[in-house]
């Protein structure tokens, strides 16, 4: 059975050490899949003018290219020219909640996601990313420093 | 089409100059507004015209027996399917891989700002200061029946929208006319949205623009001591500007975060007041089911108590008016029917929930003044309302009302009122933006002539007393109404397709929750 590592980026080089971990224990496991993924954070739940809304369906593909071409595409590229077996996801939705049901849906054996950045008052209020996938994913997290 | 382009503009500029001219020269005033008011006259008797022999608006009829016919078309799908819309907006239902798109929940939020204002804090205290508690009862009933017109209009709004090539959506009663009337092989769908769109025009410039700049000031030089409109005017029209002009997102982002807040705040007030009262909730209740059947002495007896409640709900809710099926047209649904289901919850929320909780603590902080010998209640000097503590009416009523249990509510409301008519004015703004590009094409010159029209008329809202004015505009409004209900009695036979395909493949388990 193919190992499938799931590897959450966050658009920063805390995502580069978290490849690099992800590469070293790929190879120490032998037959394994990696799975690059991008959260754009966003909620169902918040308050959006009409014409934000009208304007809303452009904005998700602008934000699904970006993240793809900037951040997963350019990962994927790497890892496959390295001899790895790869794919990228990129979705909307809550980062801890959606990294771990894209894991779950994918059949994924682990997450790994590096250290979050420090986010203020928001993070103390209410705990990073990182924090709530390490409390509440259901399969085991490593966070790479 | 040019020469109607000509006139329309005409209209515009007739507009314009008007108060304009009444501001330069106050000398002109009255015979200016005379003019105007000699001019629309006859549109604005004709519109809020009674039944003959009553008091009794036609259109208010007209909204209710709407209301009513599409309750018992669709076999109460107010009722049937209320549970399904909570989950709805809750998100039980959206495909995880839609995410980022306009959620069910955004779509409520955003049409419920453009309701839930003025009609809820001042127009509930008018219908209860002349009908009586009575009138909270029809008021409640007109809230329930309104909730199928929403969801007629606004299923349809989705499911005719357009959506452009760079992913952008324009919808709204126009374009269910057009596209709805020629689907079904039916005449007069473009005439219906061309009419449709010139009094959504008007309507967006009249009461969701200039009527809620004047209440704003109203409110703001109630506070600080009375100083011009004009300044309010500019001040509001140069914020407005920044946000819909210059595409300033944070501002309509803060008033869309601070409004919700605001109703949950008003409410949970209101609230705290009922239970601080709770011994006389069952007596509150009592008035209101006695009233409305026997008026308790109010002017008018019992019909006076439905008209009112009737027409308040009609007002405040503006179920069949059309405009909600423009905010909830953006969503991104592959279901045209959920949106439908979203909508209804909008006057449940605007009209059964708000305005009776207004109405209740008018009722139970006892501000109507009661007979102690006859156990009725009192009409004031003119005999034309109910007595009130400090002779209060309107939104001063309210503010009594809540006063009198937190001396520091008035200003709370006198915040949430000005904040409420901001985030009315900048959904107005996008319904009116809609109608003008359904005339005149897209196209950010087009768009940006009607932007900047709708800034000058909230300095001119702000600054004038234009009664006459006013009274068009809300006529204006109840006039999309006209159009509107007119179209969906042709089109409601294809939301019930729509209702009877999705009920059957939520019954088989087609459609189902998704995990999350």
């Amino acid at each position: 059975m193919t190992t499938k590592i799931v590897i959450g980026l966050d658009g920063t080089e805390t995502g580069e050490r978290a490849i690099a971990f992800a590469k070293d224990l790929a190879s120490r496991i032998g037959t394994c899949e990696l799975l690059v993924v991008y959260v754009i954070e966003w909620s169902p739940f918040t308050f959006q003018t009409p014409e934000e809304n009208a304007l809303r369906h452009k904005r998700r593909e602008e934000e699904v290219e970006l993240a793809t071409n900037r951040i997963v595409t350019p990962a994927v590229e790497a890892l496959t020219a390295d001899g790895y077996t790869v794919h990228g996801i990129v979705r909307h939705g809550d980062v801890a909640e959606t990294l771990n049901a894209i894991t779950v849906e994918n059949g994924g054996t682990q997450i790994i996601v590096g250290r979050a950045s420090a986010d203020g008052f928001k993070k103390r209020l209410f705990g990073s990313s990182t924090q709530n996938l390490v409390m509440h994913a259901d399969v085991p997290v490593t966070v790479v420093n | 089409m040019t020469m109607f382009k000509h006139l329309w503009l005409a209209a515009i500029a007739a507009l314009l100059a008007a108060p304009a001219m009444a501001q330069e020269a106050p000398g002109l005033d009255d015979k200016i507004n005379q003019a105007f008011a000699d001019f629309t006259g006859p549109f604005v008797s004709f519109i809020f015209a009674p039944f003959p022999g009553t008091g009794f608006p036609w259109i208010v009829g007209w909204l209710v027996v709407a209301a009513t016919v599409f309750t018992l078309y669709f076999a109460f799908v107010q009722l049937r399917f209320f549970g399904h819309a909570i989950s709805l907006v809750k998100g039980d239902y959206s495909d995880p891989n839609d995410a980022g798109e306009v959620s069910h929940f955004q779509a409520l939020a955003t049409a419920l700002s453009g309701t839930v204002g003025l009609g809820n804090i001042a127009g509930v205290a008018v219908a209860v200061g002349i009908g009586g508690p009575g009138a909270t009862f029809w008021m409640i009933v007109a809230g329930l029946l309104g909730m199928a017109s929403k969801f007629t209009e606004c299923t349809l709004g989705v499911k005719y929208r357009n959506e452009y090539e760079d992913g952008t959506v324009s919808g709204g009663p126009m374009y269910y006319m057009s596209k709805g009337f020629d689907e079904l092989g039916l005449p007069g769908g473009k005439i219906l949205a061309v009419l449709f769109s010139i009094f959504c025009i008007l309507g967006a410039l009249g009461g969701g623009n200039m009527f809620q700049a004047n209440q704003a000031h109203q409110q703001i030089a109630g506070i600080t001591g009375d100083y011009p409109g004009w300044i309010t005017g500019l001040v509001f029209a140069g914020i407005v500007f920044a946000v819909i002009v210059g595409g300033l997102k944070s501002i309509a982002r803060v008033t869309e975060k601070v409004v919700p807040f605001m109703g949950v705040m008003y409410v949970a007030a209101a609230l705290v007041i009922i239970i601080m009262n709770a011994d006389q909730i069952g007596w509150a209740f009592g008035q209101i089911f006695a009233g409305a059947f026997t008026g308790l002495g109010v002017a008018g007896g019992m019909v006076g108590a439905l008209i009112q409640g009737f027409r308040r709900a009609a007002f405040s809710n503006e179920a069949g008016v059309g405009s909600a099926a423009i905010a909830h047209s953006a969503v991104r649904t592959k279901e045209p029917i959920t949106e439908g289901f979203v909508s209804l919850l909008e006057p449940f929320i605007d009209t059964v929930v708000i305005c009776t909780m207004t109405a209740l603590v008018i009722i139970i902080t006892q501000q109507l003044i009661v007979d102690p010998e006859t156990g009725k209640y009192m009409l004031n000097e003119a005999g034309n309302a109910i007595a009130t503590v400090d002779g209060n009416s309107g939104v001063s009523l309210t503010s009594a009302a809540f006063g009198s249990a937190f001396n520091w509510f008035p200003y709370v409301l006198a915040i949430a009122v000005v904040l409420f008519a901001f985030s009315t004015m900048i959904s107005w703004s996008y319904y009116g933006l809609k109608a003008w590009t359904y005339l005149f094409g897209e196209g950010h010159t087009k768009e940006l002539v009607f932007k900047v029209i709708f800034c000058i008329f909230v300095v001119i809202g702000a600054a004038a007393n234009l009664g006459p004015v006013i009274d068009f505009s809300d006529a204006a409004i109840f006039a999309m109404a006209v159009v509107n209900v007119f179209a969906l009695y042709f089109l409601m036979k294809v939301v019930r397709e729509e209702l009877a395909s999705y009920a059957s493949r939520l019954k088989s388990g087609e459609i189902r929750k998704f995990e999350h």
